[in-house]
């Protein structure tokens, strides 16, 4: 694939959940570690929205936090646009690469000062890399929030004035704030109403084809998903098991688990789609399965699912794929 | 689904008010609607619609100070808007159960499961503690959970989060009610699980003869499970009728637009229909229909009356005397 704008390379991020000291010393317990990311592999093409799929526990979001530098990897690298960006802290990375990623957060009740003005919110960014100054300012954050669909006057309120969706499309404006082309957005919508989040997808549609944008979308949703991603990863207990064009995605899904997560949707035009049930629960990612981790909900696991892990070969990773065991899933797009 | 004979439940204007220091609030305004026998109603809307109110008013588990200011609930003949606190306890878990949408904040975390159940079944039926035992090991066999006998003495943070909506099912259930008031059930479940969760509702719905009512904000959850539908909106119904009439041809601007603005995996628009602005706050409610300031529709009349939910639809568009009012003022 040409244009790789991030290189994301065999990364990895544990978390320490052990036990405090005193009781695993009188327990005799080992140190416990909760791999949330397991050696994933990306790369995102300039321009394009790349999706990141999965359930709660599934590390997508540690992913997303990885990706911009707030964690940093136990293992592997992430490259931005041939930076290495990964092995640095905030601070040694030169601003000129900083502030080009940027990243948009779920809550928007959260991710806002309550006790800062929008406008101060949003010139923050514009000060620490010092892209403007003293009336540039206030003339750069009005246009900011014209481009979100606000009012330049809206710089003077604070965040509690203004609805749910009013405040992301503030948490976008912030993100553009420091002219940043590459934005990662965690589950952007899911705080929000269904009238709401068509207004905010929408919008980031928009500025994406204006600014030239290259995304990576986190999301638990697929429709929302499937409307705005180019291509997609499915996340699965820290490893990506299967990446595929959106299309492809949907029309064919291949891995067992991409299956099982199309069959679960909800069929809301109720087309009388046809529908396998789904059966099981996401396993705790503290123990997780041996071999593939799917294999404890798989109907083709066998021997070699149990003890080998599968490699992503071809955008699926899966034995029973691999072997030829299953076929694709045809999912009869209705008319 | 046809009304026969009476309705199992009946709701009949029903104002919820919230006393404000100026105004009286009403995140329920004048909704009426009524549920059959095995019938499951879904109450749809986005936040701020009035649809966990409602529920939270048929039971008496209204959050003071807010009160219901008018109207009647009926529960198969008998009016059980006005019982005594007493009374009301008596009725709810025993003829109408609750689902909540936290499963982790509706059950006791220092109590084994078992114990809740048995619990709530003693306090309701006159069983003796092996009974209720017995009927509780029957009820998490019902709803689902592997291997009852050994999970009846596990305590919740012991199952996952689908399993633990699973027994708050079981514990809305432990009287047999005849209704059960489901508010949000799968909102904090994940999509494999909540589609499990939504299953075994239609399912105890189906083999219990039990009606329910099902308030979600998600048209998807609306359209697997549902008989009718109605929509809320600002405290009123938009529309009410068939899901499939309601999903497929809505007729409310509203409607159709909440149905449009739903991405779906099988379409493949470019952009989203959005309906522009957001719901109205209750200190800050339009005059006439609540919805006009967002309606591409709107005419002059839809700022001035509130129309009235006729065959259905609360919306001018489908009224013809208004129509031939605005022609006779013109």
């Amino acid at each position: 694939m040409s244009d790789v704008f991030v290189e994301i390379d065999a990364v990895s991020r544990r978390f320490d959940v052990s036990k405090p000291l005193v009781t695993r010393l009188i327990h005799r317990e080992p140190k416990q570690y909760l791999k949330a990311v397991d050696k994933v592999s990306l790369s995102v093409v300039r321009g394009e929205t790349l999706a990141i799929v999965g359930e709660s526990g599934s590390g997508k979001s540690t992913l997303a936090n990885v990706i911009v530098g707030l964690l940093n990897a136990s293992d592997g690298s992430v490259r931005f646009d041939g930076h290495l960006t990964s092995e640095k802290s905030g601070r040694e990375l030169a601003p000129a690469i900083r502030r080009r990623m940027q990243m948009v957060f779920q809550d928007p009740y959260a991710s806002l000062n309550p006790r800062w003005r929008v406008g101060a919110i949003i010139a923050e960014p514009i000060h620490a890399f010092d892209l403007a100054r003293g009336p540039d300012v206030g003339r750069r954050v009005g246009e900011l929030l014209e481009l979100v669909g606000l009012h330049p006057d809206d710089a003077k309120r604070y965040p509690h004035e203004f609805s749910g969706g009013q405040r992301q499309r503030i948490a976008i404006a912030r993100a553009l704030a420091s002219e940043a082309d590459f934005l990662v957005c965690d589950e952007p919508t899911s705080a929000l109403d269904v009238s709401v989040q068509a207004q905010i997808l929408n919008l980031m549609k928009d500025l994406q084809d204006r600014l030239s944008l290259t995304y990576v979308l986190i999301s638990h949703n697929l429709a929302v998903v499937r409307h705005m991603a180019t291509r997609i990863g499915v996340m699965y207990l820290g490893r990506i098991v299967e990446l595929a064009p959106a299309h492809e995605l949907f029309a064919t899904p291949r891995h067992p688990y991409t299956q099982m997560l199309l069959a679960a949707l909800p069929d809301v035009r109720m087309t009388g789609r046809a529908r396998t049930k789904v059966s099981g629960e996401i396993p705790s990612p503290i123990n997780p399965p041996t071999g593939c981790h799917f294999h404890t909900r798989c109907p083709h696991a066998n021997a070699r699912c149990k003890s080998e892990v599968p490699a992503l070969l071809d955008g699926v990773a899966c034995h029973a794929v691999h072997e030829g065991r299953i076929a694709p899933m045809r999912v009869t797009a209705s008319a | 689904m046809a009304e026969t004979a009476r309705p199992l439940l009946e709701v009949r204007d029903l104002t919820v008010e919230i006393p404000g220091d100026a105004h009286v609030y009403k995140p329920v305004d004048g909704v009426s609607f009524s549920v059959a026998a095995g019938e499951i109603l879904g109450l749809v809307g986005e936040s701020g619609a009035g649809k966990s109110v409602t529920g939270s008013a048929i039971i008496g588990l209204l959050q003071p100070p807010g009160r219901i200011g008018g109207g009647e609930v009926i529960l198969a003949g008998e009016r059980i808007d006005q019982l005594a606190p007493r009374q009301m306890r008596r009725l709810r878990g025993k003829r109408i159960g609750l689902i909540a949408q936290d499963p982790l904040t509706s059950l006791d975390p220092l109590m084994r499961v078992g114990e809740q159940l048995i619990e709530t079944i003693t306090t309701h039926l006159p069983l003796s503690r092996n009974e209720a035992r017995r009927k509780a090991l029957g009820l998490l066999e019902e709803v689902g959970i592997p291997d009852p006998e050994r999970r009846i003495d596990a305590y919740p943070h012991e199952f996952s989060g689908g399993m633990r909506q699973r027994v708050v099912i079981a514990l809305a259930l432990c009287a047999d009610p005849e209704l059960v008031i489901a508010d949000e059930p799968t909102t904090a479940l994940d999509v494999s699980v909540a589609a499990q969760v939504v299953e075994l509702i239609k399912r105890l719905s189906r083999e219990r003869g039990m009606s329910v009512i099902l308030i979600t904000h998600d048209m998807g959850v609306i359209a697997e499970a549902t008989d009718r539908v109605a929509v809320l909106y600002a405290g009123r119904i938009a529309e009410i009728g068939p899901v499939r009439d309601v999903v497929l041809t809505p007729r409310h601007p509203y409607a159709q637009g909440l149905m449009s603005a739903i991405p779906d995996v099988e379409d493949t628009r470019e952009r989203l229909v959005q309906i522009p602005g957001t719901m109205p706050r209750l200190a800050a409610m339009p005059t006439g229909c609540a919805f006009h300031p967002r309606c591409t529709h709107a005419m002059p009349i839809c700022a001035q009356v509130q129309p009235p939910l006729v065959d259905g639809v609360a919306c001018h568009l489908y009224s013809p005397a208004p129509q031939a009012a605005i022609a006779g003022a013109a």
